[in-house]
């Protein structure tokens, strides 16, 4: 039996190398179309400040973007190192996005940013505008590739078992492609990558306002990001990853996780605004109510019911009873049986087969799990409801609030008095965090709502890891933090430093630390940037 | 197309991916391992630096997209390799994580302290991998120890210290002195000056060692035991490595040249490659030792494959369970797919990373470097 420590170790690995470079993602994922906006402004009347702002912003982006590519690194092979198990039984549908990813978006990205930086006496003013939206397009490129990857983990569509390969193969890859979950997924998470990329600039771009320095520039970065953060916000919202809720068990599950939804509920289901949710007594305390809301969000009707947590449970153990048969009848074909009685009556239950393998975490050979064990891998079929219920309630609530934030900003903007919004202008700068933590608690709804599955519905999560002791989990896991915290300081310590000094560090001459009477208070560290 | 085309075409192109990764990161990997050796000064160490600046990035994807495309089209080999050689793995990525940052925030900040750290970061983000790649490599000719069960699930048996034996660390010896020698034939193609002159130097002197060593390590082959398949199942059909029965044969790993004569080739011109290399740096033609070096780096990657075909990694544990390039390849389908991904892509890719080096090109300087200080690495 595979050893538990080994597979909650491995989640955790891969739990705490995922929010590492989700921490960098989404700048970069916005900032680069901020950046291709300012630009095309840029090369359209030719003023000066808005080459300053790429030149500048961009500096802030090669900071953030650096430990994007570094944590990168780990994603491309972690699945290898300690996935193995995952990676031959998926590898064949899993394995194209990502090798796609690297052929038609990590390529373009990463050759592109390095003429981004320094192209720019080197190529005419549309070339370089045109490498800059190529560096945006190939990095939003990047993420629908990994969110196909990701979508399928959640809602395995256009794929069938082999028992001759013992491993799930594609059958249909535009099913693949166009699976909603990665479709919806994708729209959900880019749009939050451009709400954190205008979240930044107008966080720091309010620093240089209150500070009363650079303030042309500040100004027009402000306008930018304001615009261009509110229909970001916008779409975050209105096409919330929700809708894709419906499609798929395991997104149902999720819902229901996430609503704590114990009971089926005549439709339309009411929405559970606040409350405790007790997953042993299977109820929640203080649940303040929302009628009709969930329905409609989830269901987008009245009349269509959103299945509870106990009924998910009941159905999953008939599932679980039926897989059994499938991996006794795989078993009969693995020792030689192939007639056409067995293969046929093992196809009609092969849908189950996840289901059967859920009892491998409790007993060697499913088919001889006890009723104990058939019930306590039914209950363990869904994810703790707690967890999920906080984290997609704190991911909502920031959303609103930098909603009003950024709509408030771009009022302010366009009637041209932000810079004198004192109260707005600090909460955009306490706000700061407030887009990372959102895409944090986001990340963390998608991937834990789906356990017990790494495959939903085809693969549970202790079967998927690699054959590795105790000690070299924990030692790996050590030296990931150790590296990443390390990286981070400096990172964090840079990113601040460059924030700080604003564009006098490109050492044009024009900006605020450049001239001699501001010069003396920060000589030394402007001397040294 | 025929699932057994497919199957060869995909070792060809997993091939092509590794000798990209070889010949285009390889040289700033190796810029990176030189380092501290030709850069004498602050601003020597930079001129390096931004030599590659603009294009390490895109080089390093090479790297990954080989990752990736081993994953979609040998998805048993990207399972039981990655998570056998945990360390070594984890060992390269440790060591890459320097490469980013050290570029990027190395010249950010005055201090020399700080720029000292990242250049040893560099140095080691160069040379590690280097190193570790060639340890990789020289255990796969020796067999590593690991099995398969009926449901596919691998283990490992052998340990970390175990890759670092005799053998694996020569062919480790030859792939980091090999892409140490293809950066500096870069640098001298990209400088001018003290570092030009020092590049020269060392290229020289590495293209003969790494022939030697290169030389040796043929003969220790000739010493090993290789592997052959005895008996198999229909290689074009759907198989699994555990359908075929293989066994050990005294210099075995030299069979494909007698019995596919042309794959000489690949030896010939890695020592053909090394000695134009040698003697293209002495006679100072900076571009040509770069060709030169990039056919011998061609070359020694492909003496390599050549001698495992149609093997990837033999099993010493139970030989019957190695994984060839027959026996782990995804479905015909995803197979199918993924050649059509790389026939379009490839091509567009090559051309606008070729516009890249066009528009970039030119001789590096100290003095450019000391009037753009702030625009540069």
């Amino acid at each position: 039996m595979i050893s538990e420590s080994v597979v909650d170790l491995s989640r955790l690995q891969f739990a705490i190398t995922a929010f590492y470079h989700f921490l960098f993602v989404p700048l970069t994922l916005g900032l680069s179309f901020i950046l291709a906006i300012m630009e095309s402004a840029y090369v359209m009347t030719g003023k000066q400040v808005y080459q300053d702002m790429v030149k500048f912003w961009g500096k802030l982006f090669g900071i953030n973007f650096a430990l994007g590519v570094t944590t990168g690194l780990t994603m491309e092979f972690q699945f290898g190192t300690n996935w193995a198990y995952y990676s031959h039984y998926v590898g064949d549908i899993f394995g194209a996005p990502l090798a796609i990813e690297g052929l038609m978006a990590f390529f373009l990205e990463s050759t592109f940013i390095g003429l981004f930086f320094f192209g720019w006496d080197r190529l005419t003013k549309v070339q370089h505008l045109i490498v800059t939206w190529l560096v945006a397009i190939g990095s939003n490129m990047s993420a629908l590739w990994i969110l196909i990857a990701n979508g399928w983990m959640q809602n395995p569509v256009g794929a069938e078992f082999n028992f001759d390969t013992m491993r799930m193969e594609m059958m249909s890859f535009s099913e693949v492609i166009f699976n909603p979950v990665a479709q919806v997924k994708f729209v959900h998470t880019v749009s939050a990558g451009y709400v954190t990329g205008a979240m930044f600039v107008l966080a720091i771009s309010a620093y240089y306002m209150l500070k009363k320095r650079d303030l042309p520039f500040a100004r027009r970065s402000f306008a930018i990001a304001s615009s261009f953060g509110l229909a970001s916000i916008l779409s975050v919202i209105v096409l919330g990853d929700e809708s894709g809720y419906e499609i798929g068990e395991v997104q149902k599950v999720k819902l229901a996780a996430i609503e704590a939804e114990w009971e089926t509920h005549e439709p339309p289901a009411a929405f559970t605004l606040f409350g405790i949710p007790d997953q042993e007594n299977m109820e929640t305390d203080y649940a303040i109510k929302i009628p009709y809301a969930l329905g409609l969000i989830a269901t987008r009707s009245v009349t269509e019911e959103v299945k509870g947590i106990k009924d998910l449970i009941a159905e999953h153990e008939v599932r679980i009873r039926n897989g059994m048969v499938a991996y006794d009848l795989l078993t009969q074909i693995k020792a030689g049986d192939r007639s056409e009685a067995t293969i046929a009556e093992f196809r009609s239950r092969v849908d189950d087969l996840g289901y059967g393998l859920l009892l491998k975490k409790y007993v060697e050979n499913p088919v001889n799990a006890t009723e104990e064990q058939i019930k306590l891998a039914a209950q363990n079929s869904i994810p703790r409801v707690a967890p999920m219920f906080w984290t997609f309630r704190i991911m909502v609530g920031l959303g609103f609030i930098m909603l009003v934030l950024i709509g408030l900003s771009f009022y302010y903007s366009a009637k041209g008095t932000a810079e004198r919004q004192k109260y707005l202008l600090r909460a955009l700068i306490i706000a700061l965090p407030a887009p990372w933590i959102a895409c944090e608690m986001g990340w963390f709804v998608a991937e834990f709502g789906r356990q017990p599955w790494s495959i939903g519905g085809i693969l549970p999560t202790h079967l998927s890891v690699s054959t590795r002791s105790v000690e070299d989990i924990y030692m790996s896991l050590a030296g990931f933090i150790g590296f990443y915290t390390l990286l981070l300081v400096a990172e964090m310590y840079l990113m601040i430093r460059f924030a700080r000094l604003g564009p006098s560090s490109l050492h044009t001459g024009r900006y605020h630390w450049e001239q001699d009477s501001n010069t003396d208070s920060v000589s030394t560290s402007s001397a040294q940037a | 197309m025929e699932y057994e085309l497919l199957k060869i075409i995909w070792w060809v192109l997993i091939g092509v991916l590794l000798i990209g990764f070889a010949v285009t990161d390889g040289f700033d990997m190796g810029v990176g391992a030189l380092l501290k050796v030709i850069g004498k000064t602050d601003s020597e160490r930079r001129v390096m630096m931004n030599t590659v600046g603009p294009h390490w990035d895109g080089n390093q994807v090479w790297f990954i997209t080989a990752g990736g495309a081993i994953f979609a089209a040998w998805p048993v080999v990207y399972a039981v390799a990655f998570s056998g050689f945990y360390w070594a793995l984890l060992l390269v990525l440790f060591a890459m994580f320097f490469r980013p940052v050290g570029f990027e925030y190395r010249s950010k900040v005055q201090d020399p302290r700080w720029r000292n750290a990242w250049d040893w970061g560099l140095t080691v983000g160069g040379a590690v991998p280097a190193l570790v790649f060639g340890v990789a490599f020289g255990n796969l000719l020796l067999g590593v120890p690991f099995t398969l069960d009926e449901f596919m699930r691998s283990t490992y048996t052998g340990s970390f210290w175990a890759l670092l034996n005799p053998f694996a660390l020569l062919c480790g010896v030859v792939s980091l002195l090999m892409l140490a020698m293809h950066g500096g034939t870069y640098l001298q193609m990209r400088t001018a000056g003290p570092v030009h002159e020092r590049a020269r130097r060392i290229s020289v002197l590495l293209a003969v060692v790494v022939a030697v060593a290169f030389a040796i390590g043929g003969f220790w082959v000739s010493q090993l035991d290789g592997y052959v398949i005895k008996a198999a199942s229909n290689l074009g059909g759907v198989t699994t490595p555990l359908q075929k029965s293989v066994e050990l044969q005294a210099a075995g790993w030299l069979d494909n040249y007698g019995r596919y004569p042309w794959m000489l080739v690949a030896p010939v011109v890695a020592f053909i490659g090394l000695a134009l290399t040698a003697l293209l740096s002495m006679a100072n033609r900076g571009a040509l030792a770069f060709i030169s070096s990039s056919f011998a780096v061609t070359g020694i990657i492909c003496t390599a494959g050549f001698s495992l075909f149609p093997f990837l990694m033999p099993s010493s544990t139970d030989p019957s369970h190695s994984l060839t390039m027959w026996d782990v390849t995804s479905s015909q389908l995803t197979l199918h797919i993924m050649f059509w991904v790389a026939m379009i892509f490839v091509p567009i890719i090559l051309s606008y990373t070729a516009w890249g080096y066009y528009k970039m090109w030119g001789r590096l300087t100290t003095d450019f470097i000391e009037d753009n200080q702030y625009s540069t690495y």
